[in-house]
Formats: structure tokens, sequence, C-alpha cells
């Protein structure tokens, strides 16, 4: 480590794996729920656990992004992060808020709870990713801007690099869109647009901005290849990420009351968007043979390697499946649509988040040289098991989606939704199996940590 | 080096990203204009009397501002090739003033671009108004955002000019910049005829 405050990472990332293991747990107890109904009722009904499934997502993200910006930015601006007790409280108020926001959608009736969180005052509750009661809002945006103005200043005191302003343009971005939740209109059209001005300019915009310079600087380190080179592909990923992202807005307005247009300009912008990622493959396959250096942490190339695939996939693929207006009509909410959110925020997010911590958590335990040979299998182990059962699932989920599609959409007999989804249970059943694989990676990958080191 | 060996050629000429971003903004637009030819083709009769409406030589000016500026880019970038180590900053000197000329032109195509607008604007017209002029505001629009963009970059090589920034070995970038622009030219090239012309 060559920056003490870069030690404040820490507690982020161990956060965040923790909060990713309640993210699976939540979402195998759903999954349970596909296949037995009464499962867990009347205790926590699905819609509860739906939501504490998506919430976690967002918040283990902004906990791993949040580790990995105070990670790497002291080392990109060759200076000392500007305050690392702000980003210690920040990371206490973020856990307190956090833990208090799950436990009342768990304990308390959402109903009741948007009474006793002043929604009436100022409604925001109720939309999906954005269901958090009005103080955990604020409580965001408060956490958002120290992080922001933590890692503002840090850059602004030191060297400035193209990684870190990349990654502070997809901060800035990040906090400002956020402030479109706390606007709800009447209006039900005007609600989905500002709903999606956060929720896909989040994450098929700005974070996408977060994750190539994450990936960018991991690459970097890993491959020793001369950053101008590495720049000038970042430079290229994100320009085409933000034009296709900011258009590719407009595949949300597709046939919900919005004008004609969008569909044009929906499907035409998200048929570019595969492309970035295509080119994040090509970025880091070529790094990776280009490279000068052949760094002991293996694990961390792979972990980023596989985020680039994995991602190319889910977001790239899967999201143009139904991307397409014509397309869209038919598939529009099924599971389709569940296949390609889990793989998406899988590949490109969970994932490099996994691919940070790969390369950044060894160094920050006194391993300079990544860990040990048999930690580092243990992790390549998990690395497999999550992954085969991340597209296990998301097959399972597709099949799912093309039979309900058929059942309910162009099929000559069509049939009701329970009905439909009765002829899809025992694909319900393998995609458990699937998402138990994934859960059974994870506890590999956490062993790994426990691994003892070679003693030399 | 043996005698018959010859220096290898950059190609493609410039920086290859920007080749992927021409590639990309290519598909984009082709996707586009086959969109507009279908649609077309489905309402011929509301096409063809809408297409009245449009500003034709407003259109053709601008064909004559976008042509003729992407010659001085030309004249810019040859300027820069023919350029020795002696005589670097009188030719740095040369693109400058070529440059500042293209610049001059795409500002002009800007400005009449937004009367052209208004003016429908103030008409009435917008993207809701029927598919033809859905297809008009949407492609003239991006068009637009492009030619913004392209002065843009245009901007930022007159600036390395001013510093006699370029060399023989180092130009790539007057090259990649020229390029985009010659696309953002090709493309208005396609575009007028399609949208304003034929019929």
């Amino acid at each position: 480590m060559k920056y003490s405050s870069q030690a404040v990472a820490k507690p982020y990332f161990i956060f965040a794996l923790i909060l990713l293991a309640g993210e699976l747990l939540f979402g195998i107890l759903m999954g349970i729920q596909y296949v037995y109904g009464d499962f867990l009722f009347p205790l926590i009904p699905f819609n509860v656990l739906r939501m504490v499934h998506v919430n976690l997502l967002i918040v283990l993200l902004l906990f791993g992004f949040m580790g990995a910006t105070y990670y790497l930015v002291p080392e990109e601006a060759e200076h000392e992060l500007w305050s690392p007790k702000l980003a210690i409280i920040t990371f206490w108020v973020f856990v307190v808020a956090g833990v208090l926001t799950i436990l009342g959608y768990l304990f308390v009736p959402y109903a009741e709870l948007t009474k006793l969180t002043f929604n009436n005052i100022l409604p925001t509750m109720g939309r999906e990713f954005l269901e958090q009661p009005l103080p955990t809002k604020v409580g965001i945006v408060i956490v958002v801007l120290s992080y922001v103005l933590n890692t503002a200043m840090t850059v602004i005191k030191g060297r400035k690099t193209v990684i870190t302003t990349v990654l502070l343009t997809g901060l800035i971005g990040l906090a400002v869109f956020f402030l479109f939740s706390f606007y709800v209109p009447d209006n039900l059209i005007e609600d989905k647009f500002f709903w999606w001005f956060t929720v896909h300019l989040w994450v098929e915009a700005v974070w996408e901005l977060i994750l190539g310079a994450i990936l960018a600087f991991v690459v970097l380190k890993v491959t020793g290849v001369d950053r101008e080179h590495i720049d000038k592909w970042l430079y290229l990923i994100i320009a085409m990420t933000m034009v296709s992202g900011i258009l590719g807005t407009g595949h949300h307005f597709f046939y919900m009351g919005a004008p004609e247009y969008w569909l044009w300009i929906g499907s035409i912008s998200s048929a570019v968007e595969p492309l970035p990622f295509f080119l994040m493959i090509l970025f880091v396959f070529t790094m990776s043979k280009e490279r000068k250096i052949q760094h002991d942490n293996e694990i961390a190339l792979t972990w980023a390697k596989g985020t680039a695939v994995i991602s190319f996939l889910g977001a790239g693929v899967w999201g143009f499946m139904h991307t397409l207006a014509p397309v869209d009509m038919y598939t529009h909410g099924t599971q389709l649509t569940a296949a390609h959110g889990h793989l998406s925020f899988y590949g490109a997010y969970v994932m490099i988040v996994f691919t940070v911590i790969s390369y950044a958590m060894p160094i920050l335990r006194g391993r300079p040289h990544g860990n040990c040979k048999a930690a580092q299998k243990r992790e390549l182990i998990a690395f497999w098991m999550m992954n085969i059962g991340m597209v296990g699932l998301t097959l399972a989920l597709t099949v799912a989606g093309i039979m309900q599609i058929m059942d309910q959409r162009v099929g000559t007999h069509l049939v009701g939704f329970m009905e439909s989804q009765a002829s899809i249970s025992s694909v319900y059943f393998v995609r458990l199996g699937f998402g138990l694989l994934v859960f059974a990676g994870l506890l590999v990958y956490f062993s790994s940590f426990f691994v003892k080191e070679d003693k030399k | 080096m043996p005698d018959n060996a010859v220096k290898k050629e950059l190609y493609p000429p410039g920086d290859f990203g920007v080749w992927i971003i021409i590639y990309v903004e290519l598909i984009t637009f082709g996707l586009f204009f086959i969109g507009y030819a279908f649609s077309r083709r489905a309402n011929l009769e509301m096409f063809n009397h809408s297409q009245l409406m449009l500003e034709t030589t407003s259109g053709f000016i601008n064909t004559l501002f976008l042509v003729t500026s992407s010659y001085f880019v030309v004249k810019a970038v040859t300027s820069i090739q023919n350029l020795t180590h002696d005589r670097r900053e009188e030719f740095n000197k040369k693109a400058s003033k070529w440059l500042l000329l293209a610049m001059l032109f795409g500002a002009g195509f800007l400005v009449n671009k937004i009367f052209e607008f208004s003016h429908m604007f103030g008409e009435g017209l917008s993207l809701s108004t029927n598919k033809f002029f859905m297809f008009y505001f949407m492609l003239t629009g991006f068009h637009f955002m492009h030619v913004l963009l392209g002065t843009v970059i245009l901007f930022n090589i007159f600036q390395r000019t001013r510093i006699h920034g370029y060399t023989v070995e180092d130009h790539k970038g007057i090259i990649s910049g020229a390029a985009y622009w010659h696309m953002v030219d090709f493309l208005w090239i396609i575009l007028f005829p399609l949208v304003y012309i034929i019929r």
C-alpha cells in the first residue's frame, strides 16, 4: 500500500461483501417462493423480499464503488486521501442508514413505513429501486456528496489522471441523477421519465464511467501497460457509453404513452449500447496480451477479463435481445427482463467490485504480490462457480421468459398469468439450483480469505 | 534500409479509435436512413407533401458550407503533411489559417440551421407533427450535434497548430479530427438529398 489513507477502503469492501451475501440469500428465498408460493408466508411476502433484494444490490454496489475509489484515488493522485476521517464517518453513517432501512422494510409494513418516514411531506417512495424512505434518501445524498467532495479534493490536490477524471465525472453524475428520485410527478408517464432519469442514467451511463475507471486502474496495475495506451481505450469506451447510454434511455419509454419518436431513438441508440462492452473485452484481452509484467496476483486479471465478458453478455447481448421496440412489445416485463437484469448487474457491477477487491484486498492485508497460490486457486474455483451459476440462472430465466411470452403474448392458445407460471415451475427449479450454486461459490470465495499464507 | 524499402504507411490514417467511432456513427445513421426509407414507402403521399414544407435553399447553402469547410480541412492537413523540420512554424501557421476558415464555415452551417429550426418551430412543426417531421428533426437534430462536436474538435486542432504542435512524425491528431469532420460532411451529403430532395 503506497498511501496509508488507502486503508479506509477495507471496511467498505468487507461490508460490500457482507451485503452481497445478504443479497444472494434474499434472492434464494425468492427463488424458493417461485416454486413454493406460500414459503415464508405471511412472515415475509414476495414484494418485501424483492424490495430488499434490489435495494441491497444498490447499496452493496455503492459500498464497493466507494471502497474502490478510496483505494485507487490516493494512488492515482499520488496524494493521501483528503480526509480519511470523513471517509470513515461516511462509512458508519451509511452502514447505520442502510441497516435501519432494510430492517424497516422487513419489520414494518411498507404503508406504515411511508407514514413513519414523512412521505406525506415529500412523497418519494414506492418506485422500484428507489423505495427508500425520505430520511434514507437524504442520507444517501449526504453520503454521496461527502464521497464526491473527498474524492474531488484529493484529485485537486494531487496528480490528475484520465482514470480519476473519468471516475470523478461518474461520481458527480451519480450524485446529480439521484436527485431525480426526489421528484414524483402525478402524471404516470412523467413519473416513469423521472424514475428512469435516475435508474437508467445510473446503470447505463454514469456507473459505466465508474466501471471503466476501476477496470482501467486494475488493468494498468496488473499488466504494466503504458498509461497512455490505457487512457486512449478508456476515452473511447466512455465516449461510446455516454452517447449510446444517454439516448438509450429511450428504450424505457416504449408504449407507455410517450411520443412515437422514442421507439426510434430508443431502439437505435440501444442497439449501439453493446459496443462499449465489446470494446471493453477487446481492451482487457489486448492489454493482457501486451502486458509488460507478470503480476503474481493472477486472479485479479482473471476477474477483470470476467467482468468484460460477462458484462458484454449480460448488458450487451441480453440487453439487445429485447431492446428493439417491435421485440420489446412482446417481451416487456417478462422473465427475459429479469434474465438481462441479473446478468448485467452481476457482470458489470458485482464483478468489477470483485475485481478491485481481488486486486486491492491482498495489498490492504499486507500482501503486495497478491494472495498465495492456494488462495488464488480457491478464488478461481469460486469465480467459476459464481459465473456458471449466474449464466445458468440467466439461461433458466430466459427460457422462463420465452415460455411466458409464448403462453401469454404470441402463442395461439393464450393462457392466464398463474396458469403460465405453473407451466414454468420446473424451469424455476433449475433457476433455484443455479442460484444455490452462486451462493455456494460466494462461500468458497469467502473461504479463500482464510487460506493460510505459505511461509517463505 | 534497403533501397526498395518504402516507409510503412499508416492505415487507416489517424488514430484507430476515431475509426471505430466513425463506423459506429455511420451504422447508427445508416439505421435511421433505412428507417426513413421504409417509413416513407409506407406513407408516400404524406412524406412528399410534408417535404414541400422544407427550405431546400437553406439546405443547399448548408451543403455548400460543409463541403467547402471540408476542403479547407484538407488544405490544413496537406499543410501539416508537407511541413519540414526547419519550416515547422510556417506550416503550422498555414494550417491554422485553413482551420479557422473551416470552423467559420462550420459555424455558418450551425447558424443557418438554427434559423431553419426556429422558422419551422415557429410554424408549429415538431417531432410529433407526423412521421416525416419526426425523422426530419431526429436526423437533422443529431447531425446538428455532430457538426457542433466537430467544430469543437476543429477548435482543439486549431489551438494545437497555433502552438506549432504538429510535427512530421506526430500529426495523428489533425488527421483523426479531419476524418471525423469528413464523416460529418459525408453524412450530410446523404441526408440532404434523402430528406430534402428525393421525391
